[in-house]
């Protein structure tokens, strides 16, 4: 039964060439403005600026390279569990760093 | 219609026989039984060292060995104990046999990559066997491989924290397959309230160990990578931060300490409703509990760093977080001394250990609260306190879950039944040796007595000698309770399929089950812990 219900939902999740193209296209758009942003100073938007591109790249490919936009709510919840669990682990050890 | 085979006699893949059988099998139960085995041989050789450490300390000076062989023997204990007993223990051995047929299903998801899982836990083994041969010999910086001792000294920490890193993909593999298991091969009609608490806990422990496992793979890796290419991570003269790998190591550390005593949780949580013959107390909060523990022990890493020199806002925010984990952990033992409460309790083996359990791992718990107190903690830090805690917690708490759960699913497992009297002699002494054994340390170590130290000044002599004969005591009831549990191969008393009058799924197949677990369909109750009819029956002389 498991089975079945899995390559039901492979078979939703196919994507065509096309849109895979497009978020490659967009991904390389992405690319050069990180590279042209940085020859930019915006002073203490630097890093700020950077990371939303990246964060939008990864967005990008989190979404429709893995299939994170198709799935159900367990997976998109465990993948969302790990972030959390990545930010708790680099944010509180900033409670020792800052104020060391 | 006949009986169904057992397990033993049907080979998954179908074709193979004798040792081929074993060793290329994709079938949970003979998976289960082949970490029983590897984790036998690692935890007699582990007690070993350990009573042999312990029996060094019993007089002032040097005894039976010099203190280069004392370093490296307290590392190889606590390196086999944590590595290879204590996290794989009850989740490899119980989990792997007992959780797909909790779930009414015939299999872990993956069988191959359980297969695979159980060949890096052998491998990561042989490396540490390799790493006490080889080269300079065996680490004696500790199970903790602190820098930047861990990152100069000669001995084989390289090969040892390869062993580690294959020892924890292992488990981090396991923990996948777990997961995957719970969600997509539940049996259809079971719902999230219907799972036993057993499977409950080592769901919660797989996350844990498929989060926090990568952190330590890394921090491994990163000492690699300072030994040998010399770049300045932790070595502060090399512009690195040595506190950044306490940081590291301890947000994998304190995590496995859940992942350790959860899944021996839940195993209580199994045993004690089944001989109070009533439904358990507080299901829903033991689960949510079980979830807690999970996140809330991830939370607390840095309360082994308050004298590392971190900064004190640091040492305020983990001692608070680390009293939240009180909170579910007395959840659980209020909820199980709440289902004895007015029970028509049976004294048997297994719930004898799961009593030991809960006192022990009570006095486990409210000695982590001394240590999680700045205040106190800094008074007794890297004492023979804080050596006597984490026994009472790894071994009370996880010990004796993993001897109570052998003495509950035994019968279910070899379809064989052990004599009592034997084994509740093993029980008690090994109880009584333990509190022997470990008391004396709480007090040596609130008296000053440094762990580690291969010597000690006259005024510990005592209680490092009483520490000593408990430990020898210790011994003889685990030899005990394991020769007992042999013993009965000889006997072959035939078991039955649910010789305790439990109502989990486990109970309802044959003693040994059958390749596929169900003969017919499983029916799921509607609550997994409904006694009614095993009562009725008790009540009308049936067994």
């Amino acid at each position: 039964m498991s089975n079945q219900s899995l390559e039901q939902q492979q078979q939703e999740h196919l994507l065509g060439y096309r849109q895979l193209a497009v978020v490659l296209c967009l991904l390389l758009l992405l690319t050069v403005v990180t590279v042209a942003v940085s020859y930019v100073d915006l002073g203490f938007f630097n890093v700020p600026v950077a990371l939303a591109i990246a964060c939008g790249k990864v967005s990008l490919v989190l979404l429709f390279f893995m299939h994170l936009k198709y799935e159900g709510a367990i997976i998109n919840i465990s993948f969302l569990s790990t972030v959390l669990f990545l930010v708790i682990m680099i944010g509180f050890t900033f409670w020792d760093v800052a104020f060391r | 219609m006949t009986a169904p085979q057992s397990f033993y006699h049907t080979s998954s893949p179908a074709g193979l026989s004798g040792i081929r059988a074993w060793l290329l099998t994709h079938d949970h139960k003979r998976l289960g039984l082949m970490y029983l085995a590897a984790v036998f041989f690692w935890f007699v050789l582990a007690m070993v060292l350990g009573l042999l450490l312990r029996t060094e300390l019993m007089g002032q000076g040097p005894t039976i060995m010099g203190p280069e062989v004392y370093n490296s023997m307290f590392t190889l204990h606590g390196v086999i104990m944590i590595f290879l007993f204590v996290i794989p223990a009850i989740p490899a051995i119980f989990g792997n046999f007992f959780l797909p047929i909790q779930l009414g299903t015939d299999d872990v998801f993956f069988p191959r990559l359980n297969l695979f899982s159980w060949y890096l836990f052998m491998l990561g083994g042989l490396f540490a066997i390799v790493a006490l041969f080889a080269g300079d010999g065996f680490p004696d910086t500790g199970w903790t491989f602190y820098v930047p001792f861990s990152v100069e000294v000669d001995s084989n920490v390289g090969l040892t924290v390869s062993a580690a890193f294959i020892l924890g993909m292992s488990s981090m593999l396991t923990g996948l397959n777990f997961v995957t298991t719970f969600h997509r091969m539940r049996d259809r009609s079971m719902g999230l309230m219907q799972i036993p608490l057993f499977t409950w806990s080592l769901y919660a422990t797989a996350w844990v160990q498929i989060l926090a496992t990568p952190v330590i793979s890394i921090t491994f890796v990163l000492v690699m990578v300072e030994r040998i290419l010399g770049v300045g991570l932790f070595d502060p003269d090399k512009g690195g931060d040595p506190l950044l790998y306490q940081h590291l190591f301890w947000m994998y550390s304190h995590p496995a300490v859940y992942i350790m005593i959860l899944p021996g949780m839940g195993v209580i949580s199994e045993i004690i409703p089944v001989f109070s013959r009533k439904s358990i107390f507080g299901y829903k909060a033991i689960v949510w509990s079980s979830m807690g523990i999970a996140i809330a022990g991830s939370l607390v890493w840095a309360h082994h760093m308050y004298t590392s020199g971190m900064s004190d806002v640091s040492v305020f925010v983990f001692s608070l977080l680390t009293f939240l984990v009180a909170i579910p952990s007395a959840v659980k033992v209020f909820s199980w001394v709440a289902t004895m409460y007015r029970g028509a309790i049976e004294m048997t083996p297994p719930l004898l250990l799961a009593l030991i359990f809960i006192y022990l791992f009570t006095v486990g718990g409210l000695t982590g609260l001394v240590l999680g107190a700045v205040g106190t903690n800094i008074h007794v830090h890297d004492t023979h306190f804080v050596v006597s805690h984490f026994h009472f917690v790894m071994f009370g708490g996880t010990g004796f879950a993993f001897f109570a759960a052998l003495h509950f699913w035994w019968p279910k497992m070899f379809g064989i039944m052990y004599r009592f009297k034997p084994a509740y002699i093993g029980a008690s002494l090994t109880g009584i040796g333990f509190l022997f054994h470990y008391v004396p340390m709480l007090i040596l170590g609130l008296q000053g007595m440094p762990r580690r130290y291969y010597d000690y000044l006259p005024q510990y002599e005592t209680g490092n000698f009483l520490a000593g004969f408990g430990g020898y005591l210790l011994c003889l009831g685990i030899v005990i309770m394991f020769v007992n549990l042999l013993m009965s191969f000889r006997q072959q008393q035939p078991a039955g399929a649910d010789p305790w009058g439990a109502t989990t799924l486990e109970w309802s197949v044959p003693s040994p089950p059958p390749l596929h677990n169900f003969v017919a369909p499983p029916v799921v109750a509607s609550f997994p812990y409904d006694f009614t009819t095993v009562v009725e029956r008790a009540g009308k002389g049936g067994s």
